[in-house]
């Protein structure tokens, strides 16, 4: 099949010099595995659809993997058998061991100068491209759908508390105060939940306080990092939702995305979570509510800082030809246009990747129409720190899962703040000393 | 008057020609990857491979030197057998009554085996949408009653629940063996017991339940399988070990440093020793268990 391809396209490149038509050229074809479900796998399939109609040599299949962890297995299985895709879409948990993997990815700084393609880093959110960039300041991914932490407020459920609907808690004793007011007056049965407990409440609250989540620049400057999050900030945060918790103000829903539901259900009143989410409780929701920026301690110098980024990157994969090489710069490049990013981010919710995107969408008049929708952008839209540039850690996923299983334990009343967070540390580091082990730099 | 009853083959090759395709089956998908996980688990690699480094067992140690998976050993023998002797027991009991049944008996055993048909990912997500915390109808009953019910927190309601959706799922197939191996028994013994005066729970105790013991032993064997393996999507769709790890039972904690973790030297360690386990158990079973039981 291959061999005919290839004397076919023998043949049309002939054909092509002596003046014949171009469009006898075969098509190169390139893989797109992703994990994008719903509405914005139409959107994926539609950008394909719109790229492979916009030229006659590339055409781009998009395919659904299932989740990020299966796509990424799956990734991992096809290549080891030498049939990865062209495109892989890798969350933000898997870049450490995406970076790691030498050989097995082709960095899309030198995808995009071997093709020849016009590529300016500077163009992209640097919150946003920050984290998917090496020390060098070359970018190793193309940052895709990226979102950061929000808080959301129900503002009937604020107004039958006897609270201004207009005027969000800014900071974490402004929320708990809220709560208590909700849970008095009876407004909702629940005040306050979170969704992404280790990214919001650790994470980017340790951005946002411009506190280190680990050494290293957060393991941005190499890949043995140890991790710092048990420090008095943190434990002083974790402790007082544990309070919360115990007081019947903060209840807890689950590991990922579960307690958004009990937001537009209406049974909590406050969330904090992705701001992706916004899309499904507009969709959802049977009451008024607003976006509002993460809440923080006032009293920590340099807070509010920055939140950091979730969501996934496009990383492309090594091994392939350079006519395939090609097809996926020029794929990226297409990804790139303002106007398509701005729509990407206006119907998803999710930060829009590009300056001009941002620009494109503020002067459209789409932040006044749709209060709330700037936040996210706002709060990443800042110069970062080395504290704050994002968390990059090898075993990220099982780190996540250890932190995830240490809180529960401090929810359930079980451990306090400090002995959960020391016990998520410590499994945690061994977690790093062992991803170090297999990824040498 | 001695008769042959076995059947002998003329030529030497048609028996193993004859076994060769269930040989074939078994090398390639049981022996093949079981010898992948034995030899993967003597070494450390990155995820995508090309740098295999050898580290004896080096991940065994690791393992065994890891409390949480020695939490996960309890967790699993909790959960299987739970699920392995209240599977066993309803089956049963449901198996008796089916039997005795004069009316409606056919739609009363054609329901019970339905959920057989359920894929266990489905049973799971069936069970969560009753008890879920915030959607469930008997999670707003147990509210209502009272009952503070939130297995997203509570280790214990989390491991009833994956519990209650696996027992669920495997009565079914319990309750057909059991069905059949009722029907099995000769009816003259039973009269025979009855008009020597032995009632109904005597005569389960000591003519059924002995002679129903075949079944109930291989049943055994493949239900505490099936809570060690099957149960996985169980588990995955329901609670993903969580609340902390209060449902991680191996098989989970395999998959997830395997394929979420992409830990693939120490999750091939955890595979080895589940086939190790469950060989001893079986071998266990059979020698054991097996010689109390009636044939």
């Amino acid at each position: 099949m291959s061999q005919c391809l290839s004397a076919l396209r023998r043949v049309a490149v002939a054909a092509a010099l002596f003046g014949f038509a171009a469009s006898a050229q075969a098509v190169v074809e390139i893989q797109f595995w992703h994990a994008m479900t719903g509405a914005n796998n139409d959107r994926i399939n539609d950008f394909a659809k719109k790229f492979n109609e916009s030229q006659k040599d590339y055409k781009v299949n998009a395919v659904f993997k299932g989740s990020y962890p299966e796509a990424m297995a799956a990734a991992i299985a096809a290549y080891r058998a030498g049939s990865a895709p062209a495109i892989l879409q890798v969350f933000e948990v898997g870049t450490a061991t995406m970076m790691s993997a030498k050989g097995a990815i082709k960095p899309v700084h030198q995808v995009m100068a071997d093709a020849g393609e016009k590529f300016d880093p500077k163009i992209y959110v640097p919150a946003v491209a920050g984290y998917y960039t090496n020390t060098k300041g070359q970018m190793l991914s193309f940052p895709f759908n990226s979102s950061t932490t929000v808080f959301y407020y129900n503002m009937d459920a604020f107004e039958k508390a006897g609270l201004d609907p207009n005027r969000a808690p800014a900071t974490w004793p402004e929320v708990m105060a809220a709560a208590a007011k909700i849970k008095a007056a009876g407004a909702s049965t629940c005040s306050f939940t979170t969704g992404w407990q280790s990214w919001v409440q650790l994470e980017s609250f340790s951005a946002w306080h411009n506190t280190a989540f680990a050494t290293k620049e957060n393991g941005f400057a190499g890949n043995d990092p140890k991790l710092v999050f048990n420090g008095p900030l943190q434990v002083k945060h974790i402790g007082n939702m544990q309070e919360w918790a115990k007081k019947g103000y903060f209840t807890y829903a689950g590991r990922k995305n579960e307690p958004e539901a009990k937001f537009f259900s209406g049974e909590c009143a406050m969330l904090t979570s992705s701001s992706a989410a916004y899309g499904t409780i507009k969709q959802n929701a049977k009451f008024k509510f607003m976006v509002a920026p993460l809440p923080y301690y006032a009293d920590v110098a340099g807070a509010p800082q920055n939140t950091i980024i979730g969501g996934a990157s496009l990383w492309v994969m090594g091994g392939k030809s350079k006519d395939e090489y090609k097809a996926v710069a020029r794929f990226l490049t297409f990804l790139s246009d303002p106007e398509r990013q701005a729509l990407w981010h206006q119907t998803t919710g999710y930060l829009p990747i590009t300056l001009a995107a941002y620009e494109l969408t503020r002067k459209s008049g789409f932040y006044e129409k749709n209060p709330g929708t700037d936040v996210s952008v706002k709060q990443m839209i800042v110069k970062t720190t080395d504290k704050s540039r994002g968390v990059r850690l090898g075993n990220f996923v099982q780190i996540r899962d250890i932190i995830d299983e240490e809180l529960e334990g401090v929810w359930a009343g079980k451990k306090t703040a400090k002995e959960g967070l020391d016990a998520a540390v410590a499994r945690g580091n061994e977690q790093i000393a062992k991803f170090a082990k297999t990824a040498k730099e | 008057m001695a008769m042959e009853k076995r059947v002998r083959f003329r030529s030497w090759w048609l028996p193993y020609a004859l076994i060769a395709p269930q040989m074939a089956v078994t090398l390639v998908f049981f022996f093949w990857p079981a010898g992948q996980a034995l030899y993967q688990s003597l070494f450390i690699e990155n995820a995508f491979g090309g740098d295999l480094q050898f580290v004896g067992l080096d991940n065994f140690r690791e393992l065994f030197n890891d409390v949480h998976y020695l939490a996960s050993f309890k967790v699993t023998a909790l959960f299987s057998a739970a699920v392995a002797g209240l599977g066993l027991a309803i089956s049963l009991l449901l198996a008796v009554f089916a039997d005795r049944a004069v009316r409606g008996a056919a739609v009363y055993k054609t329901l019970l085996i339905w959920p057989y048909a359920v894929a266990p990912a489905i049973a799971a997500v069936l069970w969560m949408f009753l008890l879920n915390p915030t959607l469930g109808i008997v999670s707003w009953w147990l509210t209502r009653a009272g009952i503070e019910w939130n297995y997203v927190l509570n280790g214990g309601q989390a491991m009833l629940l994956i519990i209650t959706a696996a027992v669920w799922k495997q009565v079914s197939y319990n309750f057909l063996f059991f069905l059949a191996g009722l029907q099995s028994i000769p009816k003259s013994l039973l009269e025979a017991a009855a008009i020597d005066g032995a009632g109904p729970a005597r005569r389960f105790a000591t003519i059924v339940f002995p002679l129903l013991s075949p079944t109930t032993f291989f049943l055994l064997v493949v239900n505490v399988t099936y809570a060690f393996i099957e149960t996985f999507a169980i588990v995955d769709a329901a609670t993903s070990g969580g609340p902390g790890q209060a449902t991680e039972i191996l098989v989970y904690k395999l998959y997830k440093d395997g394929f979420k973790g992409l830990d693939l030297g120490g999750s091939a360690a955890q595979s080895v020793v589940m086939i190790v386990i469950l060989v001893t158990l079986t071998v266990v079973q059979f020698r054991y268990i097996e010689r109390k039981v009636q044939y």
